[in-house]
């Protein structure tokens, strides 16, 4: 078995009384550590701070600003092949 | 600091004649400032090469936590230890930051460890010098961290938002690295003779190092051009040596340590200082492989890696346990 | 800080003078300023060693959120080693900082107890050391806030709440690593007993412990027990983990009488201050 661990989106009301605000993503196997994970990131554990993270996949976000098609990362992962990754030919093979 | 690696498909810039509409949209966009998001309209050749810069940025990070948490454990006081632990979990932020921005671009965070550990995508060379004695410490901050932020402020504007924002929480937090590296170097250049000599040897270690950051002249080459059309590249790498050297040559003169070239000298025609070349065949042997720590490095990722695995896995099989636990506990409830 | 027994004689002070740094006259075994400043070395050294220890893992974690973590907590550890034996320097009177503490006293002189002191091994033996140690070091701290010495009471309310977090977070990972996976389980179990007779030590008193105790300076190490089984028999069951069946107790590092480890530890810990005497750094 070897899965990674979801994606998850950080939000954070400072002590001020402001709304949350999206500070930043990163990765966890459930909700709870998400929490805890992003103290320790995004934080570094300053006290009277709330956080939000909720599961990337789970947010509904509007249609790009541009009309056009929407490019749905899913849908085209030319990043799969080993090809992508274009090094440069001075470096030679590796 | 990774524009050595950068390139684009090799076409050079695109005639705006030959653009679909869309693209002429796009680079309007570019020109007039805009940011691009992740779900936007982008060319394939500029999705690709974001992929490659961020992610080949968050490697470096990444690779370069290990040359300087080769002294956390010999730090000389408790202060240094902590400023160095600190600088040092700093990098593992930034590369964090870094692979999420590279995430948004459809690529997975495993995905691009996976091509770090298996030599296909590149981190920056200099992580493969070694940490010799305590004032490398000193010097990587001042010199090589210098040079990372001379490339990273402007970075800030770069065309793509996910890595423009996270290149404005970076220089934020990295103000202090150049700093910190700066007063380890004044505190062995003033301190005892044994002292200056280790100051001296890693300012002669790491001076043609740090100019090689910048990657070989690029004044000609069509695919840099490409990528400043884009603003995913914002200064040339002659530029920002020439301002990186201008820059140290005056605090190498404060600390009293001699930069290890004889040519050397203030340009008054020019308005800036006139250096000599670093061994460019020494860069591209490094870049191949064979630098002094090039195996070490990687050895030290892919364990930290494969050790890791049962680790990750483990956590992910108590999630689901976990779930599947309350998701039983609703139904005996309902 | 209740008043001290005045044990800086005038002669003292002349032959610390006399013999330059490093080598001073100790304070007298068996006067209070002598206890106080050994049972903060103690709760200093804890500090300093895990911390140590801990900040071997940084660049080398599991997983980047991991990685910055552990750090927090090396870092939390290493500013309680500031704090602790800062005091003890200024309560021994001697001139000593908590940097000259720190790196220029050899093994025999540290007391810190002999887990600390284990090798990191794998991230789930680093973690159950962790663990083991918080769920003593978090009622230690609680108790220590009733100091009858402020200076105490002040340091253990700033680092308990550190310490409550890494408690927090050291618990939750052995349970989801207990029960993880078969392999997961089976490496926090074998943890587990490899750390098992070194978690005894903590709670076992000498005559200094004893005095402090009275003192209303620190509390018996036997009374934080009770916390500390409940804690542990929570999360372990909690983990699906099996606690060893012993009770014996490798003991000795609170008197400074060490394992192999800590040689080691303290060659590249020390080893510019020593290489480089006097030197700033």
């Amino acid at each position: 078995m070897s899965s990674e661990w979801p994606l998850w989106e950080v939000f954070i009301r400072g002590q001020h009384g402001l709304n949350h605000r999206h500070v930043g993503s990163l990765h966890a196997p459930d909700a709870e550590m998400a929490i805890r994970h992003a103290r320790d990131v995004y934080t570094r554990r300053n006290e009277g701070v709330s956080i939000w993270a909720v599961k990337s996949e789970d947010i509904a976000a509007s249609s790009p600003s541009e009309k056009g098609p929407l490019f749905d990362p899913a849908n085209d992962k030319v990043y799969r092949h080993p090809t992508f990754y274009d090094i440069p030919d001075e470096v030679g093979h590796m | 600091m990774y524009a050595q690696m950068v390139k684009t498909d090799g076409k050079g810039i695109k005639p705006r004649e030959e653009m679909t509409p869309e693209e002429q949209r796009f680079q309007d966009r570019i020109d007039a400032g805009e940011k691009i998001e992740p779900k936007e309209w982008m060319p394939e050749a500029y999705r690709q090469n974001l992929i490659r810069q961020i992610g080949q940025h968050a490697h470096s990070e990444i690779v370069g936590q290990l040359p300087e948490g080769n002294w956390i454990t010999r730090a000389p006081t408790l202060e240094r230890k902590a400023i160095l632990l600190a600088k040092v979990q700093d990098e593992a932020g930034h590369g964090l930051y870094l692979y999420c921005a590279a995430e948004t671009l459809g690529v997975s965070r495993d995905e691009l460890t996976e091509a770090l550990l298996s030599g296909k995508m590149k981190y920056s060379s200099i992580f493969n010098y070694p940490t010799l004695n305590w004032a490398d410490i000193g010097a990587v901050g001042w010199l090589v961290d210098g040079a990372a932020i001379m490339n990273q402020v402007p970075l800030q504007r770069t065309s793509f938002g996910p890595y423009s924002r996270a290149m404005i929480r970076i220089c934020k937090e990295e103000s202090f690295h150049q700093r910190q590296g700066y007063d380890i170097m004044m505190k062995m250049a003033r301190g005892t003779p044994e002292q200056r000599e280790m100051a001296q040897d890693a300012l002669d270690r790491y001076w043609y190092p740090s100019l090689m950051m910048f990657g070989p002249s690029d004044k000609d080459s069509v695919h840099s051009a490409q990528s400043m059309a884009w603003k995913i590249k914002i200064n040339t790498n002659d530029e920002l040596r020439q301002k990186f050297v201008d820059q140290t040559v005056p605090q190498a003169k404060y600390l009293g340590l001699t930069i290890p070239d004889p040519e050397l000298k203030w340009n008054e025609e020019k308005g800036g200082h006139d250096f000599s070349e670093p061994d460019w065949s020494e860069f591209y042997a490094v870049l191949k492989g064979n630098g002094p720590c090039n195996r070490d490095r990687l050895e030290a990722r892919q364990n930290a890696w494969e050790d890791g695995r049962w680790f990750r896995d483990g956590l992910v099989a108590h999630a689901k346990k976990a779930d599947a636990r309350r998701a039983a506990a609703r139904v005996a409830a309902e | 800080m209740p008043s001290l027994p005045d044990v800086m004689t005038p002669d003292a002070e002349a032959l610390a003078k006399a013999a330059g740094n490093g080598a001073r006259a100790p304070l007298a075994a068996g006067t209070l300023a002598h206890d106080l400043f050994t049972g903060l070395t103690r709760l200093g050294d804890n500090a300093l060693i895990l911390g140590h220890r801990v900040s071997e893992w940084c660049g080398h974690a599991p997983v980047l959120e991991e990685d910055i973590a552990l750090a927090n907590v090396a870092l939390d550890l290493i500013g309680q080693t500031q704090l602790w034996l800062g005091l003890a320097g200024e309560v021994e009177g001697r001139g000593r900082s908590a940097d000259n503490l720190a790196f220029l006293r050899d093994a025999w002189h540290f007391s810190n107890i002999l887990l600390v002191e284990r090798p990191n091994r794998d991230f789930g033996h680093t973690l159950m050391r962790q663990f083991l140690f918080d769920a003593w070091h978090q009622p230690m701290l609680k108790a220590l806030e009733d100091s009858n010495d402020a200076r105490i009471a002040e340091i253990a309310a700033k680092a308990g709440k550190e310490v409550a977090y890494h408690l927090e977070r050291s618990a939750d990972l052995v349970i989801r690593l207990g029960d993880g996976t078969e392999e997961s389980h089976a490496r926090m179990q074998d943890a587990l007993e490899r750390l098992w007779p070194w978690t005894g030590e903590a709670f076992v008193a000498d005559d200094i412990d004893l005095r402090l105790a009275e003192a209303g300076l620190m509390p018996a190490p036997e009374s934080l027990r009770p916390v500390w089984d409940a804690t542990l028999t929570e999360v372990l069951s909690e983990a699906t983990l099996t606690t060893p069946d012993s009770t014996f107790a490798h003991t000795g590092g609170k008197q400074g009488r060490h394992t192999e480890d800590m040689g080691h530890i303290l060659s590249s810990m020390q080893w510019l201050q020593r290489a480089y005497p006097g030197a700033t750094w």
